[in-house]
């Protein structure tokens, strides 16, 4: 990845968290925790990756996207907004009365979401449907979907892991979002879900570990996934809830907190910095 | 009378039918399509039948994200597990995204029979019923069946379709302009002093019930409830209106189901005496489906003690 585009990336990147800082301070709720380790990832999903056009976001041949863990809206939203599926402004309506940006991904309203999701464990589901759908369309889109690691204690995970080996679902890529933490605390201390590889390998999956901050190593990631043939293929991404501001990081306490006035402030002021860092 | 036909049967047949007519029409079942019915579908189009094992919850998952492209899916399970188990997917992947699934449960109510109260689902009524949006339609016989799963299918929206095990006799073929229409109650015989409002088999006992009740000198008005979601309001405020006073009748729990959407409506709006009558609140037990259903007194000579209860309120 050349040097300019990966600080392409990183400024997308860093101007999505902002937003999504600005979202969640906005209406004193959400989730930036595990928005902020997904951030990176999706970045690179919806500016490298994805065949989607904005003008047309129901184009029946697009790729798709299950944002399964449906909480993590202040990563989606800024990156829908960013990437042209409406208007940055939206993004104020964030979980409103008045607006339409409901708390957890919804498909109806929100341009650019195909899913709605917000109960955990489901969105995989979906994912092999919109697979299958494919295969037996003979449609070249690809699938994406994006769970948590404490998500992955729910069974019907598990039950979608199956099912996409058993149809052979190439088209699908799953992205877990390891930050090791959910909201009782670490996810080894309140459900072990490691070891992943194993797991998802024994389930017939094509397993890539990559660092979820990375820009190249997940885009060569999600590159590996489309030449997988046979079988699907998951994406352990190695991340830090809260990636992007000091105080945020690693604690489980920011998994679904509003910052005060105060921590706003700082969490503005440091990602303004990383901002003005990078476009400097 | 004619041949028994089990309403999950009807089911298999229209389905395999359809699939020849509507390309997007695709079926999955949790490893029981022998029993479900869908079997012949698999056989006749593998290719848009899927398998997806004891997985009820990713079954109606999966089923989501086909509807997201243009799919029709049905899935098939007992009503216990396509209802019961994967309820919170029903009403979170389907329902709220308005998802053009139709959830199929077959062995519904009592009739289940020997596999006892695990796998006798009484609550599937009330429990789709209460999700915003849901369809939710259980017909009497083969031919209202087939009807139903040809109109499912041109509605595009989430929907519940209850069948049932058991053969059971054939009756609305012979109904006089009967036309199958989500929403709209069939009435099958007039009355006026008492409207039996049914659903499912308990329809063919409502008419066994009223030539009972016609014998013993009372007019019963039998009304084939079909769609219990929407439900048709105008045909029961006609029925409170000219009978004075009703009786639910279902193979189901009492609580929620046919009965409480219909005592909800009445109360509110043309308060008549309602007598609920299906399973009182209780769980079923293994048996012969017929002996089950005596048990519980889902038969005819029950709903008829339920009208002359409902006789007796009316007059106070």
């Amino acid at each position: 990845m050349r040097p300019s585009h990966e600080k392409e990336l990183a400024i997308l990147a860093t101007r999505a968290r902002l937003l999504g800082l600005d979202a969640v301070y906005g209406c004193q709720s959400g989730h930036l925790g595990g928005s902020f380790s997904a951030m990176d990832v999706l970045t690179v999903l919806y500016r490298d990756v994805m065949r989607v056009d904005p003008k047309a976001p129901r184009d029946p041949d697009r790729d798709r996207f299950v944002l399964s863990k449906g909480h993590c809206t202040p990563a989606l939203y800024p990156t829908l907004a960013l990437r042209g599926f409406f208007p940055i402004d939206d993004l104020k309506q964030f979980r409103s009365i008045e607006g339409h940006m409901s708390g957890h991904a919804e498909m109806h309203h929100v341009a650019g979401v195909d899913m709605s999701t917000g109960s955990l464990g489901q969105g995989l589901s979906a994912a092999v449907g919109m697979a299958l759908a494919g295969k037996l369309d003979r449609k070249k889109y690809r699938v994406y979907a994006l769970t948590g690691d404490g998500e992955l204690a729910e069974g019907q995970i598990w039950e979608a892991a199956m099912a996409a080996a058993k149809y052979k679902l190439d088209n699908l890529c799953a992205i877990v979002d390891v930050n090791g933490l959910q909201i009782d605390g670490r996810t080894a201390d309140v459900m072990p879900t490691e070891p992943l590889d194993q797991k998802w390998a024994a389930f017939g999956w094509n397993v890539i570990r990559a660092d979820g901050h990375d820009y190249a190593a997940i885009r060569a990631a999600f590159d590996a996934a489309a030449k997988a043939k046979g079988k699907p293929t998951v994406i352990l991404a190695a991340t830090v809830k809260g990636k992007g501001v000091s105080f945020m990081e690693n604690d489980p306490g920011w998994h679904g907190k509003a910052p005060n006035s105060e921590q706003y402030e700082q969490a503005r002021a440091e990602l303004c910095a990383r901002l003005a860092e990078l476009e400097g | 009378m004619g041949k028994k036909i089990a309403t999950r049967a009807a089911y298999g047949d229209a389905i395999v039918r359809l699939g020849a007519v509507d390309p997007d029409l695709v079926v999955l079942d949790a490893d029981l399509s022998g029993s479900t019915m869908t079997k012949a579908f698999s056989k006749a189009y593998p290719d848009r039948f899927f398998n997806m094992g004891i997985a009820e919850a990713d079954m109606a998952g999966v089923a989501a994200g086909l509807a997201t492209c243009g799919k029709k899916p049905f899935y098939s399970s007992f009503a216990m597990f396509a209802a019961g188990r994967a309820w919170e997917q029903v009403r979170n992947s389907i329902a709220y995204p308005h998802l053009n699934v139709k959830v199929v449960g077959s062995h519904g109510g009592l009739s289940v029979g020997e596999d006892g109260a695990t796998h006798q689902c009484i609550e599937d009524l009330a429990i789709m019923r209460a999700i915003p949006g849901m369809t939710v339609v259980c017909p009497c016989d083969a031919y209202e069946t087939e009807k139903a799963v040809e109109a499912l299918l041109a509605y595009d929206g989430p929907a519940y379709l209850r069948l049932g095990r058991g053969g059971v006799e054939t009756v609305t073929d012979r109904v006089k302009g009967y036309r199958f229409r989500l929403g709209k109650g069939v009435c099958l015989r007039g009355g006026t002093d008492v409207t039996i409002v049914a659903a499912g088999m308990t329809v063919q006992m409502a008419l066994a019930a009223a030539e009972l009740l016609a014998k013993r000198g009372v007019s019963a008005r039998v009304i084939d409830m079909h769609t219990i979601k929407p439900l048709d309001t105008a045909i029961l405020k006609k029925a409170a209106l000219e009978t004075g006073a009703i009786v639910t009748t279902e193979e189901a729990n009492v609580v929620g189901g046919l009965g409480g959407a219909v005592a909800e409506f009445l109360a509110e709006n043309c308060p008549v005496p309602v007598v609920r009558h299906g399973v009182q609140d209780v769980f079923g037990r293994s048996g012969e489906a017929s002996a089950v259903l005596k048990a519980y007194g889902i038969t005819p000579e029950g709903i008829a003690k339920s009208a002359k209860k409902a006789l007796k309120l009316k007059k106070g």
